[in-house]
């Protein structure tokens, strides 16, 4: 019997072109061909410019990419689950102005505030997540709702100022501090942080129930709940501990800006969405992993340092990010079209 | 109707002890497992269920057949929790159950295989077969880090559908979505097998199968049948029911013009009934054995 099965698959494997074993290779690791696009960028941009690939310069790529790679994040688990954030960029900036405003104007203990700003973002999410499960209204639709809401209350509250980082507690600022420089290599703590968020939601994808429960509500919702899993609570919990995700990367943010700024990261939803899909999450939700939001997240911004590192206009970075968008969701494509 | 009677048995879970319960199911086979009287459900004007009695013998195939809109359906999602009937009444193992959820239904035993299979695409054969009741390692491990037993369910998963005799499925971290829909639908049945604990309702299994895939569905309704669970099959495939049920129930026009066996009438008898042609009016016939 076995041998007789294994000389089938034998058979099986032998009919397919080299084309379609890489089609087989991509979608059975995802991962795989966004870490081969950042390898090759990397090559490129160390041949290009010598000072790429050194220690400064690869310490300070991590720190630009936490912010982007911690909104991936939450970002990874909503899209999982079929849908889109849109406010992702709103929420970080609300809970960071709020947490700054009332540091310096309210005078607040550094715990508090930070507390307050995060307890800000959990309830966005949580908005958010009520809104698409009681309501049934589709996650664009919601988020872009909630994208100009949370972004007005921001600048109302905060007035449209920013707020240095003298003006704030240690407690805000302390995720731009860390070790270093040795060797001109400084790892931040914003940057472990982030590091730890990755560990903490990859584990959570990939070894419990919840996390399969988040690629089966992404892959056929009606199916998940045929059998029994609870779609509505498990949609709730993504947009939730999304919020908590961009609260913490709020965080992040004032201690990598070194300032608490309305109008920091304007791109956070367009890079954040683009880390996941050049990751190899697809946007038809269920497929993914989170490991290659991560290496979309580097991908991303090494690109943008890369690239103005060999002296290349700000435009031409835009549109390099643009185009690798477009081959990513079209390569994307091409995998989910493999044959059994 | 007692409203404030508890929602399901005392009965303990069935999938508590893993897979493959050695339920006591051959205990008597006399009394129904799985019964309901006078079940009335309607939609606004529309009487979908008009009175129903229904009983369930434990190791025996029920078939229950009728045309489009005669409430096979309605039926059905009354016994598996889908839909709450206005009136009548439900028991499991002579106990009055009242399934708000399909998820009651399925704490007390009754598993229910869905014309749309139920099954997730981008998940393996064993996280499909866990689906929704995943067991988590042993230790710290799983209570408090929450972490799957993945290789224990993948092993129990193997059993499950080795157990039933599918040969063509042999690796469990096979994503679904490669299977053939023969295959897929016998994911669904291993399933279903592997937690129902008393009654096993499938809804047009074989509707989207070929002659071969077909003829394994029913072979594995059999096993399942003489494990000594109950079986519910609803099916339009006439030669099918003939095949491998014990006792027909027909429903028309919302509600039951008898129950026949496969040796009392004929295939066309049965569509006779089924369609008003012909009207049954000796008694049902007891269960088998």
């Amino acid at each position: 019997m076995t041998t007789t099965q294994s000389a089938a698959a034998e058979f099986a494997r032998r009919q397919q072109s080299p084309l379609q074993r890489v089609q087989h290779l991509l979608h059975g690791y995802p991962w795989l061909s966004p870490l081969l696009i950042l390898v090759i960028a990397f090559l490129a941009f160390t041949a290009m410019n010598s000072r790429f690939a050194t220690p400064s310069s690869l310490g300070l790529l991590l720190q630009q990419t936490a912010v982007v790679a911690a909104l991936a994040i939450g970002q990874t688990l909503i899209i999982l689950t079929a849908g889109i954030d849109l406010s992702v960029g709103a929420i970080t900036i609300l809970s960071m102005m709020v947490m700054a405003t009332l540091a310096k104007d309210g005078g607040m203990n550094g715990v508090v505030a930070l507390l307050i700003g995060l307890l800000l973002a959990v309830g966005a999410g949580l908005l958010n997540g009520l809104l698409v499960t009681r309501l049934s209204l589709p996650p664009f639709i919601v988020t872009l709702g909630t994208l100009s809401i949370f972004t007005a209350i921001a600048l109302l509250y905060s007035g449209g100022s920013s707020i240095q980082a003298d003006h704030l507690p240690s407690l805000l600022n302390f995720l731009g501090e860390g070790f270093g420089p040795r060797g001109g290599f400084r790892l931040t703590w914003g940057v472990i942080v982030v590091g730890v968020m990755y560990a903490v939601v990859g584990f959570a994808l990939s070894q419990t129930a919840w996390g399969r429960h988040v690629y089966a509500v992404g892959d056929d919702r009606e199916s998940a709940r045929l059998s029994g899993v609870a779609t509505q609570r498990v949609l709730l919990t993504v947009y939730t501990v999304a919020g908590l995700i961009y609260g913490l990367a709020a965080w992040v943010l004032i201690g990598r800006s070194g300032a608490a700024t309305p109008n920091a990261i304007v791109d956070a939803n367009l890079n954040s969405i683009t880390a996941v899909v050049i990751g190899g999450t697809s946007l038809f939700g269920g497929r993914g992993r989170l490991i290659g939001t991560l290496i979309g997240a580097l991908i991303v911004q090494s690109l943008q340092f890369g690239l103005s590192l060999a002296g290349i206009d700000q435009q031409y970075r835009v549109l390099a990010t643009g185009v690798l968008v477009i081959v990513a969701v079209s390569v994307d494509q091409w995998i989910r079209k493999v044959k059994a | 109707m007692s409203a404030d009677a508890p929602p399901t048995t005392d009965q303990p879970v069935a999938h508590q002890g893993g897979l493959f319960p050695t339920a006591e199911p051959s205990s008597d086979r006399t009394h129904p497992v799985l019964s309901a009287r006078g079940l009335v459900k309607t939609f606004g004007r529309v009487v979908g269920l008009d009175g129903v009695d229904l009983d369930l013998y434990p190791g025996e195939v029920l078939a229950v057949i009728g045309d489009n809109g005669a409430g096979k359906s309605t039926l059905i999602k009354c016994l598996t929790g889908a839909l709450v009937p206005d009136s009548g009444e439900i028991r499991l193992d002579g106990q009055v159950v009242h399934f708000k959820r399909p998820q009651d239904a399925r704490d007390a035993g009754i598993e229910t295989v869905y014309q749309q299979l139920a099954v997730i695409p981008a998940l393996d054969i064993a996280s499909n077969l866990y689906l929704a009741r995943e067991e988590r390692r042993p230790g710290p491990l799983g209570s408090v880090l929450r972490m799957l037993d993945k290789k224990g369910m993948k092993e129990r998963a193997g059993q499950a559908v080795q157990g039933l005799g599918i040969q063509t499925i042999q690796n469990m971290g096979q994503a679904v979505e490669t299977l053939s829909g023969g295959q897929r639908q016998a994911v669904a049945v291993s399933r279903a097998a592997a937690f129902g604990g008393k009654v096993v309702i499938l809804d047009e299994p074989t509707a989207a199968l070929g002659v071969k895939e077909g003829n394994q569905v029913l072979e594995m309704i059999r096993q399942l049948r003489d494990r000594g669970l109950g079986i519910i099959l609803i099916s339009h495939n006439m030669p099918h029911v003939w095949d491998v049920a014990d006792r027909i129930h027909i429903q028309r026009l919302g509600g039951s013009a008898g129950v026949i066996t496969p040796s009392s009438h004929s295939m066309t008898d049965g569509v006779a009934v089924m369609t008003g042609a012909m009207r049954l009016d000796d008694g049902t016939p007891g269960p088998v054995r």
